[in-house]
């Protein structure tokens, strides 16, 4: 300021953001519900990079892990069954400065909502998408959904699913333009906080496959990972998940797996014998639809004017 | 060139004054006759005519030649004055084929002593079958009383190019200038315009055939007609409705079109993909219908004005999300160029089946605002004002376009972009955290919502139901008091709108309420009726939901009120059909359930633009009806 000294000028406080600030209603989830632990995840990395809330977007489709954006005090869209990743599009498209994030469930992404899942990868805009799989339909009472394991009985096939699960996995690495696929589980909430966090820090559709335990209807699936953890799959690369060294000392079955590696992360992705957890692939340089969408921003209104008058002109006679 | 043409030009036979006249072209898909016919209703137009014109289009991109369904062109209507709508039969017809203008026929295009140029190349053809074919319909012609001109259309080209195919349109736009007394004056610019892309081999080469055909027609006319033309002098703009649409969307402020392709309605994106970057707007072209309106819905949100452009079957699949912009306030235009229903129906067609979908599409009770314009220029204006219910009034707004507009075009006075109409910038001031995301005013239903980025104003939309903070509550009285005040955004716009202009007598015999595109022909043919003496009078609808207020004392000023609009009604006279199991046109049922009044309808659905000559006889026989109660 002219003619003051700098000393006297005052500096605003800097803004500190307390965890109880991105915290919203309380959440209804059934305890021991894995969206509790997700819930967690995005709202201390959320407070630990010190994102202002009002710049958060959560969108979310319809099912139990669609509630999200409630428990959150941030601004949320709470959208239609299946219709989360088009919304999320949308408000990335002409906002670059919003943290966008999309929640879907196994129904919500890999059923109803499949044919956005497909394109939303390939727009590849910057927003982190969390598919929280607990291979049921939850709030309308234990369907099979896409993700069921062959066989489990549901209201909807009491004698068993009669068709092998679809996997997120393959699927989501098969689609063009692909940029970061990731996948962790809800019992291990370290990992789980480190996989969101570079789901965010990735500038792209960051896809993160969340494996969850509904305490009602599919409970026991995860039993055998969390009665011997050798059935966890730790990939590894310094490019990947890094995860702190006494939590990755606590899983031993481990492997080296160079996110670059798209065929290789095909192949882990498709196992069946072991959960895979940690990052298969990313791509920092696969095309971003949000950068082409936010084209003309910034126009001002004299600007906008003057090449309206021009379009109209085109037509006059 | 220009020399050279008026020296020739006092060869010619003098032209006949005609006040106005109907000129189709038609040929097969490919050939170019769109092309030509535009380019003849823009000179016209130009030269000071009024003009309407009408898109022939055959469903396929290119079906087999010589095919009846296979026919594409064009129908200009010109007149001395402001021309409305598309006319009844056409004066004259050029066809590049026979079998193309059989589609006209079929159509009802034609009348005893319309006027046909058709090529004689096919009587020429080395293909015993197309030869008999021609000669057999040139005297079938000939019998329903069509003045038919064989003219060597082909043959005249070939003289100048090795594939007359791609050049015929030019030759005929040059002998149609003959026929009707334009003089060349800007048509090397506007040739240049259209071809100038493609290389100046090209414009040349039609520049050439033009100049043939022009020099063919003044040599061998024998008839010339002359259309008296005012000269423009007013700014003026001429385009069609699709083209109109989009300049609002840019005029409007508008930043995202979010869309899905689907007939009639995507041509108005393809023009805002050409140019709305320039107004800093960008189009997206979504996986499909339903991701295209999700993510308009997603960028108002975010405080970005968003159109969705879509058609029929498109609307139906945004129905869900439409429930969910009415539940969650999200400001939203939708434009809906309709096309004949249900399901694909006729998709390059025209009708006006869409209102009662625009009205209740959706589960529940979703009220919202649906608009139709009647004119080019609406198409133009009508998005403007859309955009800005949309936000005021925190809800979706469908614009119910038609193919009738969407493809015609008309001339208007040139609309004078202001910043007023833009939308505002994204607000991101702080929001006073205790003043709720949906604070309802109790009397209108109004509210502001706070845009994501703005501090305080954190809140999480909701298709469940909710009370202000956009919080879920089941309670029955929270429902109650919501939908109360989601309804009301109704009754404070409605209270703000003017009662209807009647056209015509405030009081007489009939009143005939349309909407939509209708409004040129059903107004040309009360005229007609006026003059006759009849006590017909018409009025035309802009609102549909909310509708214009004071309809009830209007209706009980005439003996008789009826619709006329291009949607399905059971013909009274039909079997099994009697007042309790006739299904009337939408208009007609939506009028009657809130004036209480005993509407009557008429609704055809023939898949063409309903010709003045047709509502008025209909209108007649009412009208004969009502004098023999009497």
């Amino acid at each position: 300021m002219v003619g003051l000294k700098t000393e006297w000028e005052i500096e605003p406080a800097p803004r500190e953001c307390t965890l109880a600030e991105y915290k919203g209603a309380e959440a209804r989830w059934c305890p021991g519900c894995g969206d509790h632990s997700v819930l967690s995840a995005v709202q201390k990395m959320a407070r630990d990079k010190q994102i202002p809330p009002e710049r958060i977007v959560v969108v979310s489709g319809i099912g139990c892990s669609s509630r999200f954006p409630h428990y959150m005090s941030a601004y949320g869209f709470h959208s239609l069954h299946g219709r989360p990743l088009p919304v999320a599009c949308g408000v990335k498209s002409r906002r670059p400065d919003l943290h966008v994030f999309a929640i879907s469930g196994d129904g919500d992404c890999c059923a109803i909502g499949a044919g956005h899942w497909v394109h939303a990868i390939r727009y590849n805009m910057n927003i982190t998408i969390l598919m929280l799989d607990n291979s049921i339909y939850g709030l309308t009472k234990g369907q099979t959904s896409p993700t069921t394991r062959l066989g489990r009985a549901s209201s909807t096939h009491p004698h068993g699913a009669p068709l092998p699960p679809l996997n997120p996995l393959t699927v989501t690495l098969g689609i063009s333009n692909v940029s970061f696929v990731a996948q962790t589980v809800d019992w291990n909430p370290p990992h789980l906080s480190a996989t969101i966090r570079a789901a965010h820090d990735h500038e792209g559709a960051s896809f993160v496959r969340v494996l969850q335990r509904c305490p009602h209807f599919t409970g026991d699936v995860y039993a055998d990972a969390l009665e011997d953890r050798s059935h966890v799959l730790l990939m590894e690369h310094p490019d990947g998940i890094v995860l702190e060294p006494a939590m990755r000392e606590r899983l031993k079955n481990r492997v080296d797996h160079d996110p670059r590696n798209l065929g290789e992360a095909f192949q882990l992705a498709a196992r069946t014998d072991v959960y895979p957890v940690g990052l298969f692939y990313r791509d920092p340089d696969a095309v971003r639809y949000d950068l082409v969408t936010a084209h003309g921003l910034g126009k001002t209104p004299s600007e906008k004017l003057g090449a309206i008058e021009e379009a109209i002109e085109r037509f006059a006679i | 060139m220009g020399a050279e043409l008026v020296t020739e030009q006092s060869t010619a036979r003098a032209a006949v004054e005609v006040s106005e006249h109907i000129v189709e072209i038609v040929s097969d898909s490919g050939e170019g006759a769109q092309t030509a016919g535009q380019m003849f209703a823009d000179l016209c137009a130009r030269s000071g005519n009024g003009i309407w014109t009408v898109e022939i289009i055959p469903a396929e991109i290119e079906p087999p030649s010589r095919s009846r369904a296979g026919a594409s062109g064009n129908r200009i209507r010109i007149g001395s004055s402001r021309v409305t709508n598309a006319g009844d039969e056409a004066d004259v017809v050029v066809a590049l084929n026979e079998q193309v203008l059989y589609s006209r026929i079929d159509a009802g295009a034609l009348r005893p002593g319309t006027i046909v140029y058709v090529d004689k190349v096919w009587g020429e053809s080395r293909d015993p079958e197309v030869r008999a074919r021609y000669v057999e319909a040139v005297e079938d012609f000939r019998r329903r009383g069509y003045t038919v001109i064989e003219t060597p259309i082909e043959s005249e080209c070939r003289k100048r190019t090795k594939d007359p195919r791609k050049g015929k349109n030019m030759w005929v736009l040059g002998m149609l200038c003959a026929l009707y007394d334009l003089h060349e004056g800007t048509v090397r610019d506007r040739i240049a315009a259209r071809f100038g892309r493609k290389g100046a081999a090209v414009v040349e080469k039609n520049l050439e055939l033009f100049s043939d055909g022009f020099r063919w027609g003044l040599e061998n006319l024998e008839q010339r007609f002359h259309v008296h033309a005012v000269p423009v002098e007013t700014p003026t703009v001429v385009m069609n409705g699709n083209q109109a649409l989009a300049l609002g969307v840019m005029a409007a402020g508008i930043e995202v079109c979010s869309m899905y392709p689907i007939t009639p309605a995507t041509s108005a994106s393809h023009y805002l993909a050409a140019n709305f970057e320039n107004a800093g707007g960008i189009v997206h072209q979504a996986e499909d219908e339903i991701a295209a309106i999700g993510f308009a819905l997603g960028c108002s949100y975010a405080g970005k004005t968003a159109v969705t452009i879509t058609s029929g079957p498109g609307f139906a699949l945004k129905t869900e999300f439409l429930g969910y912009a009415v539940m969650t306030e999200l400001p939203l235009v939708v434009v809906v160029v309709q096309r004949g229903g249900p399901a694909t129906g006729l998709p390059t067609k025209i009708e006006q089946g869409d209102l009662m979908a625009a009205l209740f599409a959706s589960p529940g009770d979703s009220p919202k605002i649906v608009l139709a314009p009647a004119t080019i220029e609406e198409c133009f204006h009508l998005i403007i004002t859309a955009r800005r219910l949309a936000e005021d009034f925190r809800s979706p707004v469908i614009v119910l376009s038609d193919a009738n507009l969407a493809t015609g075009q008309q001339p208007f006075a040139k609309p004078e972009p202001k910043e007023a109409w833009l939308a505002g910038p994204v607000d991101q001031s702080d929001w006073d955290s205790k003043v709720a995301p949906m604070a309802w005013d109790p009397r209108t239903g109004l509210s502001k919502r706070p845009i994501p980025g703005q501090r305080g104003g954190q809140h999480v939309l909701t298709g469940i139901v909710h009370d202000e903070w956009s919080h879920i509550a089941y309670e029955s009285g929270v429902n109650q008091r919501a939908m109360a005040m989601r309804s009301r955004k109704f009754a404070a716009l409605a209270s703000a709108l003017k009662p209807p202009v009647v056209h015509g007598d405030p009081e007489g015999d009939l009143l005939v309420v349309g909407w939509g595109s209708t409004l040129g022909a059903i107004e040309e043919a009360v005229d007609r009726l006026r003059a006759d003496g009849r006590r017909v009078s018409s009025l035309h609808l802009r609102f549909l939901s909310p509708l214009e207020p004071g309809l009830k004392e209007i209706f009980q000023r005439f003996r008789k009120v009826t619709t006329v609009e291009v949607n399905y009604a059971d013909d009274p006279d039909a079997p099994l059909i009697n007042d309790e199991t006739r299904r009337r046109s939408q208009l007609a049922r939506l009028l009657r359930e809130h004036t209480l009044v005993d509407v009557d309808c008429w609704g055809p659905v023939p898949g063409s633009p309903l010709p003045p000559g047709q509502i008025a006889t209909h209108l007649a026989t009412k009208l004969d009806e009502l004098g023999r109660e009497s």
